[in-house]
């Protein structure tokens, strides 16, 4: 996909440079990004090592495990398909508090374990479960609710105040999330009538 | 609706005060485990670094040749339409796809328009309440052995343009 996206990038950028006559600055442009990339990164490393620093004395004090307990109640309604005690109920509580706290490198695994188990669940068949649809719609519905890498951008160059998006982007997600599990919810229940 | 920007300074400071107040109350080594942590971040960053050097070549490229300014000027009867800037279409189409290219896309509205323009706010409130679509189904249902994703993408855009349609909204009354 990236590979189209990407390439498609470079090669219109140079067709329209040739037609626009605006090759030199294409090429310090290409120059520069490059560069830009690595400074850019330096700052980041700052913003990013706090905040999974921080992450880290959550998850040895407890708040991400009690977090992840709270969260059952809410796993039980939305998945309704898997046993009671089965680890997938595990697997996705951690993915959805990972996903939460902006720990993405931390919630791929953990959801890639869980569609694992729900394909057993599902009898190795090659067509999704409800319940894997759920878990997709509810992941690509965006959780997290500190965007950690955004304020870092926003503070490299140059906000006045980096954290002002936070609560209007919280307020966002939980609205995409909302609209996301209302939609899997009614798309089971009319999948049902419909079977 | 200006509240939301005083919350928002609340935000990170209460989230670290009840973190290290939880840590010293359940006596875990709140420096300690900081240091440890703070490692991974080295790591984040680590593997973010090659794809931002990619993109943000990639985007540079297409800016200072003129042509995402072609692309806005194609999309602006579009845009128009349904009440979006056609400087954030790209932003929204592209991070369906990518979320490494959107931030290629992101830092290059800061770029031209700043962070804190009525642009770079949309921005990035947009990309904080999305999530990209195909990248995550071809990765997890790969891992399920799945080829039929039923309702997946249709559940999947519906909260996309929820996020998007809620964000344009929410960055007209608060800011």
């Amino acid at each position: 996909m990236l590979n189209y996206l990407w390439g498609l990038m470079i090669v219109i950028g140079i067709i329209v440079g040739i037609f626009n006559g605006t090759m030199a600055n294409v090429g310090n442009a290409a120059i520069n990004s490059s560069k830009e990339a690595v400074t850019l990164c330096v700052s980041m490393l700052g913003v990013m090592a706090m905040w999974t620093g921080m992450m880290q004395v959550a998850k040895k004090c407890g708040i991400t495990s009690s977090l992840t307990k709270a969260l059952r109640p809410v796993i039980r309604r939305l998945f309704p398909d898997i046993p009671e005690e089965h680890v997938v109920n595990e697997y996705i509580a951690s993915n959805i508090i990972a996903n939460i706290l902006g720990l993405g490198w931390a919630a791929t695994p953990m959801g890639l374990m869980a569609m694992r188990e729900l394909r057993k669940l599902n009898g190795n068949s090659h067509i999704a479960s409800c319940d894997m649809c759920t878990l997709l719609i509810v992941n690509i519905s965006s959780l997290q609710l500190i965007p950690v890498n955004i304020i870092a951008y926003r503070s490299q160059y140059g906000s006045a105040n980096p954290a002002e998006i936070l609560a209007a982007g919280i307020l966002a997600t939980c609205i995409s999330t909302l609209a996301g599990v209302i939609f899997a919810v009614t798309a089971r229940k009319l999948g049902r009538r419909s079977s | 609706m200006n509240f939301l920007i005083y919350i928002s300074d609340y935000i990170i400071p209460f989230v670290f005060f009840y973190i290290i107040c939880m840590g010293l109350s359940s006596k875990t080594p709140v420096y300690d485990e900081f240091i440890e942590g703070a490692k991974d971040g080295f790591r984040v960053v680590k593997d973010i670094l090659p794809t931002l050097i990619g993109l943000m070549v990639g985007v540079g490229i297409l800016r200072a040749s003129g042509a995402l300014d072609m692309l806005s000027g194609l999309l602006a009867p579009i845009t128009g339409k349904i009440g979006l800037a056609p400087e954030l279409l790209p932003l929204v189409l592209v991070k369906m796809f990518s979320s490494s290219a959107a931030t290629g896309l992101l830092l290059d509205i800061f770029k031209e328009y700043g962070p804190d323009s009525y642009f770079g706010r949309l921005a990035s409130i947009i990309l904080s309440s999305t999530e990209t679509i195909f990248y995550t189904m071809a990765v997890y249902f790969m891992a399920a052995g799945v080829t039929k994703t039923r309702y997946t993408l249709a559940g999947a855009l519906t909260a996309t343009l929820a996020g998007t349609i809620a964000s344009v909204i929410i960055t007209n009354l608060v800011f």
